[in-house]
Protein backbone atom coordinates (compact mmCIF):
# COMPACT_ATOMS: atom_id res chain seq x y z
CA UNK A 1 0.00 0.00 0.00
CA UNK A 2 2.75 2.35 0.98
CA UNK A 3 4.60 1.44 -2.19
CA UNK A 4 1.56 2.11 -4.36
CA UNK A 5 0.99 5.50 -2.81
CA UNK A 6 4.63 6.29 -3.36
CA UNK A 7 4.28 5.50 -7.06
CA UNK A 8 1.29 7.78 -7.40
CA UNK A 9 3.05 10.65 -5.66
CA UNK A 10 6.17 10.29 -7.76
CA UNK A 11 4.07 10.30 -10.92
CA UNK A 12 2.47 13.57 -9.87
CA UNK A 13 5.91 14.97 -9.07
CA UNK A 14 7.29 13.92 -12.44
CA UNK A 15 4.47 15.78 -14.18
CA UNK A 16 5.11 18.84 -12.04
CA UNK A 17 8.84 18.81 -12.79
CA UNK A 18 8.25 18.82 -16.55
CA UNK A 19 5.79 21.68 -16.29
CA UNK A 20 6.83 24.93 -17.92
CA UNK A 21 4.95 27.80 -16.34
CA UNK A 22 5.08 30.06 -19.38
CA UNK A 23 3.65 27.30 -21.57
CA UNK A 24 0.97 26.61 -18.99
CA UNK A 25 -0.05 30.27 -18.77
CA UNK A 26 -0.22 30.61 -22.55
CA UNK A 27 -2.29 27.44 -22.93
CA UNK A 28 -4.74 28.51 -20.23
CA UNK A 29 -5.11 31.88 -21.97
CA UNK A 30 -5.43 30.13 -25.34
CA UNK A 31 -8.19 27.91 -23.99
CA UNK A 32 -10.17 30.97 -22.99
CA UNK A 33 -9.54 32.54 -26.41
CA UNK A 34 -10.80 29.44 -28.20
CA UNK A 35 -13.92 29.31 -26.03
CA UNK A 36 -14.73 32.86 -27.16
CA UNK A 37 -14.81 31.67 -30.76
CA UNK A 38 -18.10 29.87 -30.23
CA UNK A 39 -20.03 33.01 -29.16
CA UNK A 40 -18.21 34.71 -32.05
CA UNK A 41 -19.44 32.02 -34.41
CA UNK A 42 -22.95 32.36 -32.97
CA UNK A 43 -23.03 36.05 -33.89
CA UNK A 44 -21.29 35.46 -37.22
CA UNK A 45 -24.08 33.03 -38.11
CA UNK A 46 -26.82 34.84 -36.15
CA UNK A 47 -26.45 37.99 -38.21
CA UNK A 48 -26.80 36.03 -41.45
CA UNK A 49 -30.13 34.38 -40.65
CA UNK A 50 -33.52 36.08 -40.77
CA UNK A 51 -34.56 38.02 -37.65
CA UNK A 52 -37.07 35.35 -36.63
CA UNK A 53 -34.31 32.71 -36.32
CA UNK A 54 -31.49 34.62 -34.63
CA UNK A 55 -32.16 33.33 -31.11
CA UNK A 56 -32.52 29.81 -32.46
CA UNK A 57 -29.04 30.13 -33.97
CA UNK A 58 -27.52 31.61 -30.81
CA UNK A 59 -29.19 28.94 -28.68
CA UNK A 60 -27.85 26.05 -30.79
CA UNK A 61 -24.32 27.40 -30.44
CA UNK A 62 -24.48 28.25 -26.75
CA UNK A 63 -26.10 24.93 -25.79
CA UNK A 64 -23.17 23.16 -27.45
CA UNK A 65 -20.93 24.94 -24.92
CA UNK A 66 -23.06 23.26 -22.26
CA UNK A 67 -23.32 19.72 -23.59
CA UNK A 68 -19.75 19.33 -24.83
CA UNK A 69 -18.28 20.77 -21.61
CA UNK A 70 -19.98 17.99 -19.66
CA UNK A 71 -19.50 15.11 -22.13
CA UNK A 72 -15.82 15.96 -22.57
CA UNK A 73 -15.13 15.40 -18.88
CA UNK A 74 -17.25 12.26 -18.79
CA UNK A 75 -15.27 10.33 -21.38
CA UNK A 76 -15.05 11.97 -24.77
CA UNK A 77 -11.64 13.49 -23.93
CA UNK A 78 -10.43 10.04 -23.00
CA UNK A 79 -11.79 8.51 -26.23
CA UNK A 80 -9.93 11.11 -28.26
CA UNK A 81 -6.57 11.20 -26.48
CA UNK A 82 -5.98 8.18 -24.27
CA UNK A 83 -4.98 4.73 -25.53
CA UNK A 84 -2.66 3.33 -28.16
CA UNK A 85 -5.29 1.91 -30.57
CA UNK A 86 -5.02 3.76 -33.89
CA UNK A 87 -8.78 4.08 -34.47
CA UNK A 88 -10.27 5.13 -31.13
CA UNK A 89 -9.07 5.82 -27.60
CA UNK A 90 -10.18 4.20 -24.37
CA UNK A 91 -12.02 5.34 -21.24
CA UNK A 92 -9.08 5.38 -18.80
CA UNK A 93 -9.62 9.09 -18.16
CA UNK A 94 -13.39 8.72 -17.71
CA UNK A 95 -14.47 11.48 -15.34
CA UNK A 96 -10.88 12.74 -15.63
CA UNK A 97 -9.72 9.94 -13.35
CA UNK A 98 -5.94 9.35 -13.50
CA UNK A 99 -5.62 12.75 -15.19
CA UNK A 100 -1.97 12.91 -14.12
CA UNK A 101 -1.43 10.46 -17.02
CA UNK A 102 -0.22 12.29 -20.11
CA UNK A 103 -2.31 11.87 -23.27
CA UNK A 104 -0.92 8.85 -25.13
CA UNK A 105 2.22 9.60 -27.11
CA UNK A 106 2.58 13.23 -26.03
CA UNK A 107 5.21 14.50 -23.62
CA UNK A 108 3.73 17.78 -22.51
CA UNK A 109 5.30 20.74 -20.74
CA UNK A 110 1.83 21.64 -19.44
CA UNK A 111 -0.27 19.72 -16.91
CA UNK A 112 -2.56 17.23 -18.72
CA UNK A 113 -5.51 19.06 -17.13
CA UNK A 114 -4.62 22.16 -19.20
CA UNK A 115 -4.52 20.00 -22.32
CA UNK A 116 -8.02 18.75 -21.40
CA UNK A 117 -9.30 22.34 -21.19
CA UNK A 118 -7.61 23.45 -24.42
CA UNK A 119 -8.87 20.50 -26.48
CA UNK A 120 -12.36 20.87 -24.98
CA UNK A 121 -12.74 24.24 -26.68
CA UNK A 122 -12.02 22.65 -30.08
CA UNK A 123 -14.60 19.97 -29.36
CA UNK A 124 -17.18 22.68 -28.61
CA UNK A 125 -16.77 24.71 -31.78
CA UNK A 126 -16.59 21.79 -34.20
CA UNK A 127 -20.22 20.61 -33.87
CA UNK A 128 -21.27 24.27 -33.53
CA UNK A 129 -19.90 24.92 -37.03
CA UNK A 130 -22.54 22.56 -38.46
CA UNK A 131 -25.39 24.88 -37.39
CA UNK A 132 -24.55 27.30 -40.20
CA UNK A 133 -25.47 24.74 -42.85
CA UNK A 134 -28.64 23.56 -41.15
CA UNK A 135 -29.80 27.05 -40.12
CA UNK A 136 -33.48 27.90 -39.58
CA UNK A 137 -34.87 24.36 -39.59
CA UNK A 138 -33.56 22.16 -36.74
CA UNK A 139 -35.57 21.29 -33.64
CA UNK A 140 -33.70 22.51 -30.59
CA UNK A 141 -33.96 19.27 -28.60
CA UNK A 142 -32.97 17.21 -31.62
CA UNK A 143 -29.91 19.40 -32.13
CA UNK A 144 -28.85 18.79 -28.52
CA UNK A 145 -29.16 15.02 -29.00
CA UNK A 146 -27.63 15.03 -32.48
CA UNK A 147 -24.61 17.16 -31.55
CA UNK A 148 -23.93 15.01 -28.46
CA UNK A 149 -24.01 11.76 -30.43
CA UNK A 150 -21.98 13.34 -33.21
CA UNK A 151 -19.31 14.36 -30.72
CA UNK A 152 -18.92 10.75 -29.61
CA UNK A 153 -19.35 8.99 -32.97
CA UNK A 154 -17.52 11.39 -35.27
CA UNK A 155 -15.46 14.00 -33.45
CA UNK A 156 -13.78 11.72 -30.90
CA UNK A 157 -12.50 9.16 -33.43
CA UNK A 158 -11.39 11.76 -35.99
CA UNK A 159 -9.57 13.81 -33.34
CA UNK A 160 -7.91 10.58 -32.22
CA UNK A 161 -6.79 9.68 -35.75
CA UNK A 162 -5.15 13.05 -36.39
CA UNK A 163 -4.43 14.87 -33.11
CA UNK A 164 -3.32 11.89 -31.00
CA UNK A 165 0.17 10.60 -31.87
CA UNK A 166 -1.37 7.13 -31.52
CA UNK A 167 -3.89 7.83 -34.29
CA UNK A 168 -3.45 6.04 -37.61
CA UNK A 169 -3.38 9.22 -39.74
CA UNK A 170 -0.87 10.91 -37.43
CA UNK A 171 1.31 7.77 -37.68
CA UNK A 172 1.13 7.90 -41.48
CA UNK A 173 2.67 11.39 -41.36
CA UNK A 174 -0.38 13.54 -42.10
CA UNK A 175 0.09 17.09 -40.79
CA UNK A 176 -2.71 19.11 -39.24
CA UNK A 177 -1.44 21.79 -36.90
CA UNK A 178 -4.71 23.01 -35.41
CA UNK A 179 -7.58 21.17 -37.07
CA UNK A 180 -8.07 21.83 -40.79
CA UNK A 181 -9.24 18.25 -41.21
CA UNK A 182 -10.38 17.43 -37.65
CA UNK A 183 -12.39 20.62 -37.18
CA UNK A 184 -13.19 22.27 -40.51
CA UNK A 185 -13.32 19.59 -43.20
CA UNK A 186 -14.96 17.34 -40.61
CA UNK A 187 -17.70 19.85 -39.71
CA UNK A 188 -18.16 20.84 -43.36
CA UNK A 189 -18.67 17.25 -44.51
CA UNK A 190 -21.05 16.66 -41.60
CA UNK A 191 -23.06 19.79 -42.43
CA UNK A 192 -23.43 18.60 -46.02
CA UNK A 193 -24.68 15.20 -44.83
CA UNK A 194 -27.31 16.69 -42.50
CA UNK A 195 -28.43 19.17 -45.17
CA UNK A 196 -29.00 16.32 -47.61
CA UNK A 197 -31.09 14.46 -45.00
CA UNK A 198 -33.28 17.34 -43.82
CA UNK A 199 -33.66 19.20 -47.12
CA UNK A 200 -33.97 22.85 -48.05
CA UNK A 201 -35.45 25.69 -46.07
CA UNK A 202 -39.01 26.33 -47.20
CA UNK A 203 -38.89 28.82 -50.04
CA UNK A 204 -35.21 28.33 -50.93
CA UNK A 205 -33.83 29.17 -53.45
CA UNK A 206 -36.74 31.08 -55.00
CA UNK A 207 -37.32 33.22 -51.95
CA UNK A 208 -33.96 34.73 -51.05
CA UNK A 209 -33.22 35.03 -47.37
CA UNK A 210 -31.34 38.21 -46.74
CA UNK A 211 -28.99 38.47 -43.69
CA UNK A 212 -30.92 40.40 -41.04
CA UNK A 213 -27.94 42.03 -39.31
CA UNK A 214 -24.66 42.33 -41.20
CA UNK A 215 -23.01 44.29 -38.33
CA UNK A 216 -23.50 41.17 -36.11
CA UNK A 217 -21.69 39.14 -38.78
CA UNK A 218 -18.74 41.53 -38.69
CA UNK A 219 -18.70 41.53 -34.89
CA UNK A 220 -18.72 37.73 -34.87
CA UNK A 221 -15.93 37.57 -37.46
CA UNK A 222 -13.83 39.91 -35.31
CA UNK A 223 -14.30 37.69 -32.26
CA UNK A 224 -13.41 34.63 -34.34
CA UNK A 225 -10.24 36.26 -35.65
CA UNK A 226 -9.22 37.22 -32.09
CA UNK A 227 -10.02 33.83 -30.60
CA UNK A 228 -8.30 32.02 -33.44
CA UNK A 229 -4.89 33.15 -32.14
CA UNK A 230 -5.52 30.78 -29.24
CA UNK A 231 -6.74 28.07 -31.60
CA UNK A 232 -3.67 28.18 -33.86
CA UNK A 233 -0.81 29.63 -31.80
CA UNK A 234 -2.01 27.64 -28.78
CA UNK A 235 -1.74 24.45 -30.83
CA UNK A 236 2.04 24.68 -30.51
CA UNK A 237 1.24 23.55 -26.94
CA UNK A 238 4.06 25.84 -25.92
CA UNK A 239 5.00 29.53 -25.79
CA UNK A 240 7.93 29.52 -28.18
CA UNK A 241 9.08 30.35 -31.71
CA UNK A 242 6.71 27.82 -33.24
CA UNK A 243 3.71 29.42 -31.54
CA UNK A 244 4.92 32.82 -32.80
CA UNK A 245 5.10 31.43 -36.36
CA UNK A 246 1.58 30.07 -36.00
CA UNK A 247 0.40 33.46 -34.70
CA UNK A 248 1.97 35.50 -37.53
CA UNK A 249 0.94 33.00 -40.21
CA UNK A 250 -2.63 33.03 -38.94
CA UNK A 251 -2.88 36.79 -39.07
CA UNK A 252 -1.14 37.04 -42.45
CA UNK A 253 -3.31 34.45 -44.18
CA UNK A 254 -6.47 35.96 -42.71
CA UNK A 255 -5.61 39.41 -44.00
CA UNK A 256 -4.73 38.02 -47.42
CA UNK A 257 -7.95 35.99 -47.57
CA UNK A 258 -10.05 39.03 -46.70
CA UNK A 259 -8.45 40.78 -49.68
CA UNK A 260 -8.78 37.70 -51.89
CA UNK A 261 -12.52 37.47 -51.24
CA UNK A 262 -13.39 41.15 -51.76
CA UNK A 263 -11.23 41.39 -54.91
CA UNK A 264 -13.02 38.33 -56.34
CA UNK A 265 -16.36 39.93 -55.48
CA UNK A 266 -15.38 43.22 -57.04
CA UNK A 267 -14.66 41.51 -60.34
CA UNK A 268 -17.66 39.17 -60.21
CA UNK A 269 -20.42 41.32 -58.69
CA UNK A 270 -19.17 44.87 -59.09
CA UNK A 271 -18.86 45.64 -55.36
CA UNK A 272 -16.66 44.65 -52.44
CA UNK A 273 -19.04 43.94 -49.56
CA UNK A 274 -18.68 44.01 -45.78
CA UNK A 275 -20.18 40.52 -45.62
CA UNK A 276 -17.51 39.46 -48.11
CA UNK A 277 -14.74 40.95 -45.95
CA UNK A 278 -15.99 39.01 -42.92
CA UNK A 279 -16.43 35.82 -44.95
CA UNK A 280 -12.97 36.15 -46.49
CA UNK A 281 -11.36 36.57 -43.08
CA UNK A 282 -13.06 33.40 -41.81
CA UNK A 283 -12.09 31.49 -44.97
CA UNK A 284 -8.46 32.52 -44.37
CA UNK A 285 -8.61 31.45 -40.74
CA UNK A 286 -9.98 28.08 -41.80
CA UNK A 287 -7.38 27.46 -44.50
CA UNK A 288 -4.38 28.48 -42.39
CA UNK A 289 -5.55 26.37 -39.42
CA UNK A 290 -3.89 23.12 -40.53
CA UNK A 291 -0.91 24.91 -42.08
CA UNK A 292 0.00 27.65 -39.59
CA UNK A 293 2.76 25.66 -37.87
CA UNK A 294 4.28 24.21 -41.03
CA UNK A 295 4.58 27.07 -43.56
CA UNK A 296 6.42 30.38 -43.90
CA UNK A 297 4.68 33.78 -43.61
CA UNK A 298 5.08 34.28 -47.37
CA UNK A 299 3.49 30.87 -47.92
CA UNK A 300 0.66 32.13 -45.69
CA UNK A 301 0.00 35.04 -48.03
CA UNK A 302 -0.48 32.65 -50.95
CA UNK A 303 -2.64 30.27 -48.89
CA UNK A 304 -4.75 33.22 -47.69
CA UNK A 305 -5.27 34.75 -51.14
CA UNK A 306 -6.17 31.31 -52.54
CA UNK A 307 -8.61 30.65 -49.69
CA UNK A 308 -10.35 34.01 -50.14
CA UNK A 309 -10.80 33.59 -53.87
CA UNK A 310 -11.61 29.86 -53.90
CA UNK A 311 -14.10 29.99 -50.98
CA UNK A 312 -15.81 33.05 -52.49
CA UNK A 313 -16.39 31.08 -55.69
CA UNK A 314 -17.23 27.88 -53.75
CA UNK A 315 -20.22 29.54 -52.08
CA UNK A 316 -21.83 29.35 -55.52
CA UNK A 317 -21.72 25.53 -55.52
CA UNK A 318 -24.99 25.29 -53.57
CA UNK A 319 -26.81 27.23 -56.28
CA UNK A 320 -25.48 24.90 -58.97
CA UNK A 321 -26.09 21.63 -57.12
CA UNK A 322 -29.22 22.86 -55.27
CA UNK A 323 -28.32 21.96 -51.68
CA UNK A 324 -29.39 24.53 -49.12
CA UNK A 325 -26.15 25.12 -47.24
CA UNK A 326 -27.73 28.17 -45.63
CA UNK A 327 -24.63 29.99 -44.38
CA UNK A 328 -21.99 28.31 -46.56
CA UNK A 329 -20.39 25.82 -44.17
CA UNK A 330 -19.49 23.68 -47.19
CA UNK A 331 -18.18 26.61 -49.23
CA UNK A 332 -16.07 28.02 -46.39
CA UNK A 333 -15.23 25.23 -43.92
CA UNK A 334 -15.21 22.08 -46.06
CA UNK A 335 -13.55 23.71 -49.05
CA UNK A 336 -11.29 25.96 -46.93
CA UNK A 337 -10.26 23.10 -44.62
CA UNK A 338 -9.42 20.80 -47.54
CA UNK A 339 -7.57 23.59 -49.36
CA UNK A 340 -5.44 24.40 -46.31
CA UNK A 341 -4.66 20.73 -45.62
CA UNK A 342 -3.59 20.12 -49.22
CA UNK A 343 -1.57 23.34 -49.55
CA UNK A 344 0.67 22.07 -46.72
CA UNK A 345 1.74 19.49 -49.31
CA UNK A 346 3.04 22.36 -51.45
CA UNK A 347 4.17 24.96 -48.89
CA UNK A 348 5.26 22.83 -45.93
CA UNK A 349 8.84 23.63 -44.94
CA UNK A 350 11.14 21.99 -42.40
CA UNK A 351 12.67 25.40 -41.76
CA UNK A 352 9.53 26.17 -39.76
CA UNK A 353 8.44 22.73 -38.60
CA UNK A 354 7.47 19.31 -39.98
CA UNK A 355 8.22 17.89 -43.42
CA UNK A 356 9.11 19.64 -46.70
CA UNK A 357 6.43 19.99 -49.36
CA UNK A 358 6.69 20.10 -53.13
CA UNK A 359 8.01 23.69 -53.25
CA UNK A 360 10.77 22.88 -50.75
CA UNK A 361 12.20 19.86 -52.59
CA UNK A 362 10.25 17.43 -50.44
CA UNK A 363 8.55 15.75 -53.39
CA UNK A 364 4.96 14.56 -53.33
CA UNK A 365 5.18 12.33 -50.23
CA UNK A 366 3.71 14.90 -47.86
CA UNK A 367 0.96 15.76 -50.36
CA UNK A 368 0.06 12.07 -50.45
CA UNK A 369 -0.31 11.99 -46.66
CA UNK A 370 -2.41 15.15 -46.71
CA UNK A 371 -4.70 13.80 -49.43
CA UNK A 372 -5.15 10.57 -47.50
CA UNK A 373 -6.10 12.48 -44.35
CA UNK A 374 -8.58 14.64 -46.24
CA UNK A 375 -10.25 11.69 -47.97
CA UNK A 376 -10.39 9.58 -44.79
CA UNK A 377 -11.80 12.34 -42.59
CA UNK A 378 -14.31 13.66 -45.13
CA UNK A 379 -15.54 10.19 -46.08
CA UNK A 380 -15.88 8.97 -42.49
CA UNK A 381 -17.55 12.16 -41.31
CA UNK A 382 -19.98 12.28 -44.23
CA UNK A 383 -21.03 8.62 -44.04
CA UNK A 384 -21.42 8.35 -40.25
CA UNK A 385 -23.14 11.74 -40.00
CA UNK A 386 -25.51 10.85 -42.82
CA UNK A 387 -26.53 7.61 -41.08
CA UNK A 388 -26.92 9.36 -37.71
CA UNK A 389 -28.98 12.19 -39.20
CA UNK A 390 -31.10 9.80 -41.27
CA UNK A 391 -31.93 7.60 -38.27
CA UNK A 392 -32.74 10.62 -36.10
CA UNK A 393 -34.89 12.26 -38.79
CA UNK A 394 -36.91 9.04 -39.20
CA UNK A 395 -37.33 8.49 -35.45
CA UNK A 396 -37.38 11.63 -33.27
CA UNK A 397 -37.27 14.05 -36.21
CA UNK A 398 -34.51 16.59 -36.75
CA UNK A 399 -36.53 19.12 -38.71
CA UNK A 400 -39.17 21.44 -37.34
CA UNK A 401 -42.76 21.37 -38.65
CA UNK A 402 -43.68 23.60 -41.56
CA UNK A 403 -45.70 25.80 -39.22
CA UNK A 404 -42.82 26.18 -36.75
CA UNK A 405 -40.41 26.96 -39.56
CA UNK A 406 -42.69 29.71 -40.85
CA UNK A 407 -43.09 31.18 -37.37
CA UNK A 408 -39.31 31.09 -36.88
CA UNK A 409 -37.15 29.15 -34.44
CA UNK A 410 -37.13 31.98 -31.88
CA UNK A 411 -40.84 31.78 -31.27
CA UNK A 412 -41.49 28.09 -32.04
CA UNK A 413 -38.50 26.57 -30.21
CA UNK A 414 -37.86 29.06 -27.41
CA UNK A 415 -41.06 31.15 -26.96
CA UNK A 416 -38.98 34.31 -27.36
CA UNK A 417 -38.41 37.00 -29.96
CA UNK A 418 -35.15 38.87 -30.45
CA UNK A 419 -36.59 42.24 -31.36
CA UNK A 420 -39.41 44.42 -30.09
CA UNK A 421 -41.32 44.64 -33.37
CA UNK A 422 -40.72 41.08 -34.41
CA UNK A 423 -43.11 40.99 -37.34
CA UNK A 424 -41.31 43.93 -38.87
CA UNK A 425 -37.69 43.05 -38.25
CA UNK A 426 -37.92 39.37 -39.10
CA UNK A 427 -38.39 40.36 -42.72
CA UNK A 428 -41.54 38.32 -43.17
CA UNK A 429 -43.69 41.39 -43.67
CA UNK A 430 -41.79 42.17 -46.83
CA UNK A 431 -41.06 38.65 -47.98
CA UNK A 432 -42.72 39.16 -51.37
CA UNK A 433 -40.17 41.89 -51.70
CA UNK A 434 -37.24 39.56 -52.20
CA UNK A 435 -37.09 37.80 -55.50
CA UNK A 436 -34.18 35.92 -56.91
CA UNK A 437 -32.26 36.95 -59.97
CA UNK A 438 -30.33 33.67 -60.03
CA UNK B 1 -62.77 70.35 -51.37
CA UNK B 2 -59.91 68.16 -52.53
CA UNK B 3 -57.71 65.59 -50.83
CA UNK B 4 -54.19 65.96 -52.18
CA UNK B 5 -51.89 62.98 -51.71
CA UNK B 6 -48.19 63.22 -52.41
CA UNK B 7 -45.67 60.35 -52.47
CA UNK B 8 -42.24 61.90 -52.12
CA UNK B 9 -38.64 61.07 -51.31
CA UNK B 10 -38.15 60.98 -47.53
CA UNK B 11 -35.37 63.55 -47.51
CA UNK B 12 -37.65 66.06 -49.31
CA UNK B 13 -40.24 66.10 -46.50
CA UNK B 14 -38.86 69.19 -44.77
CA UNK B 15 -38.72 71.19 -48.02
CA UNK B 16 -42.31 70.27 -48.89
CA UNK B 17 -43.56 70.98 -45.38
CA UNK B 18 -41.88 74.40 -45.30
CA UNK B 19 -43.20 75.31 -48.75
CA UNK B 20 -46.75 74.34 -47.74
CA UNK B 21 -46.46 76.33 -44.51
CA UNK B 22 -45.24 79.34 -46.50
CA UNK B 23 -48.24 78.95 -48.82
CA UNK B 24 -50.57 79.03 -45.81
CA UNK B 25 -51.45 75.37 -45.36
CA UNK B 26 -51.96 74.81 -41.63
CA UNK B 27 -52.20 71.05 -41.31
CA UNK B 28 -51.19 67.82 -42.96
CA UNK B 29 -50.85 64.09 -42.30
CA UNK B 30 -47.52 62.34 -42.95
CA UNK B 31 -46.84 58.61 -42.95
CA UNK B 32 -43.98 56.31 -43.87
CA UNK B 33 -44.75 54.20 -46.90
CA UNK B 34 -43.08 51.51 -49.02
CA UNK B 35 -43.58 51.30 -52.74
CA UNK B 36 -42.19 51.37 -56.24
CA UNK B 37 -42.88 53.04 -59.54
CA UNK B 38 -40.85 53.00 -62.72
CA UNK B 39 -37.62 53.01 -60.66
CA UNK B 40 -38.23 49.41 -59.58
CA UNK B 41 -36.20 49.46 -56.36
CA UNK B 42 -32.56 48.41 -56.21
CA UNK B 43 -30.32 45.35 -56.10
CA UNK B 44 -28.31 44.02 -53.13
CA UNK B 45 -25.71 41.24 -53.31
CA UNK B 46 -24.91 38.88 -50.41
CA UNK B 47 -22.12 36.34 -51.03
CA UNK B 48 -22.86 36.57 -54.73
CA UNK B 49 -26.64 36.03 -54.38
CA UNK B 50 -28.57 38.97 -55.83
CA UNK B 51 -31.68 40.31 -54.11
CA UNK B 52 -33.99 42.72 -55.92
CA UNK B 53 -35.54 45.03 -53.36
CA UNK B 54 -38.74 46.21 -55.11
CA UNK B 55 -40.25 48.23 -52.31
CA UNK B 56 -38.30 51.30 -51.31
CA UNK B 57 -39.13 53.75 -48.50
CA UNK B 58 -41.22 56.83 -49.37
CA UNK B 59 -43.17 59.48 -47.49
CA UNK B 60 -46.90 59.75 -48.02
CA UNK B 61 -48.17 63.27 -47.33
CA UNK B 62 -51.91 64.11 -47.28
CA UNK B 63 -53.60 67.47 -47.09
CA UNK B 64 -57.23 68.58 -47.62
CA UNK B 65 -57.72 71.98 -49.31
CA UNK B 66 -60.44 74.21 -50.78
CA UNK B 67 -61.03 73.17 -54.42
CA UNK B 68 -59.99 76.65 -55.58
CA UNK B 69 -56.50 76.20 -54.06
CA UNK B 70 -55.92 72.63 -55.20
CA UNK B 71 -53.97 73.34 -58.42
CA UNK B 72 -51.71 75.85 -56.65
CA UNK B 73 -51.02 73.52 -53.72
CA UNK B 74 -50.14 70.72 -56.10
CA UNK B 75 -47.71 73.05 -57.87
CA UNK B 76 -46.12 74.01 -54.53
CA UNK B 77 -45.59 70.36 -53.60
CA UNK B 78 -44.22 69.37 -57.00
CA UNK B 79 -41.80 72.30 -57.01
CA UNK B 80 -40.53 71.56 -53.48
CA UNK B 81 -40.28 67.78 -53.93
CA UNK B 82 -38.50 67.78 -57.26
CA UNK B 83 -34.85 66.75 -57.64
CA UNK B 84 -35.10 65.98 -61.36
CA UNK B 85 -33.95 62.39 -60.77
CA UNK B 86 -36.05 59.24 -61.13
CA UNK B 87 -38.03 58.25 -58.04
CA UNK B 88 -39.19 61.78 -57.14
CA UNK B 89 -42.73 60.46 -56.61
CA UNK B 90 -46.31 61.38 -57.55
CA UNK B 91 -48.97 63.89 -56.49
CA UNK B 92 -52.71 63.46 -57.08
CA UNK B 93 -55.99 64.85 -55.84
CA UNK B 94 -59.47 63.43 -55.35
CA UNK B 95 -62.77 65.15 -54.47
CA UNK B 96 -63.82 65.15 -50.82
CA UNK B 97 -67.58 65.00 -49.99
CA UNK B 98 -67.57 65.73 -46.27
CA UNK B 99 -65.19 67.00 -43.67
CA UNK B 100 -65.94 67.56 -39.98
CA UNK B 101 -63.73 69.03 -37.26
CA UNK B 102 -64.26 66.60 -34.40
CA UNK B 103 -63.85 69.11 -31.54
CA UNK B 104 -66.34 71.75 -32.76
CA UNK B 105 -68.54 69.91 -35.21
CA UNK B 106 -67.76 72.51 -37.94
CA UNK B 107 -68.35 71.18 -41.44
CA UNK B 108 -67.07 71.87 -44.95
CA UNK B 109 -64.36 74.43 -45.76
CA UNK B 110 -64.52 75.82 -42.20
CA UNK B 111 -63.31 72.49 -40.90
CA UNK B 112 -60.14 72.44 -43.01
Amino acid sequence: MHFLMGTAVSAVNTATDATNHADTAWLLASSALVLLMTPGLAFFYGGMVRGKNVLGMLAQNYVTMGTVSVLWILGVYSLAFQGSNGLIGNLKNFGLNHIWMEPTGLSLTIPPMVFVAFQLMFAIITPALITGGTADRLKFGSWVAFSSLWLILVYAPVAHWVFSPAGWLAKKGAEDFAGGTVVHANAGAAALAVILVIGKRKGWPKERMRPHNVPYVLLGAGLLWFGWFGFNAGSALSANTLSAYAFVNTNTATGAALLGWIITEKFRDGHSTTLGAASGAVAGLVAITPACGFVSPVGSIVIGLAAGAVCCLATGLKNIFKFDDALDVVGVHLVGGILGALLIGLFGTAMVNGANGVFYKGGWTLMGHQALAVVAVVAYSFVVTYILAFVMEKTVGLRVSEEDEAAGLDLSQHAETAYESATFSDGSRFLSNFTSNN
Amino acid sequence: MKLITAIIKPFKLDDVKNALNAFGITGMTVSEAMGFGRTRGHTEVYRGAEYTIDLIPKIRLEVVVDSADAEKVIDVIVKAASTGAIGDGKVWSVPVDHIVRVRTGERGVDAI
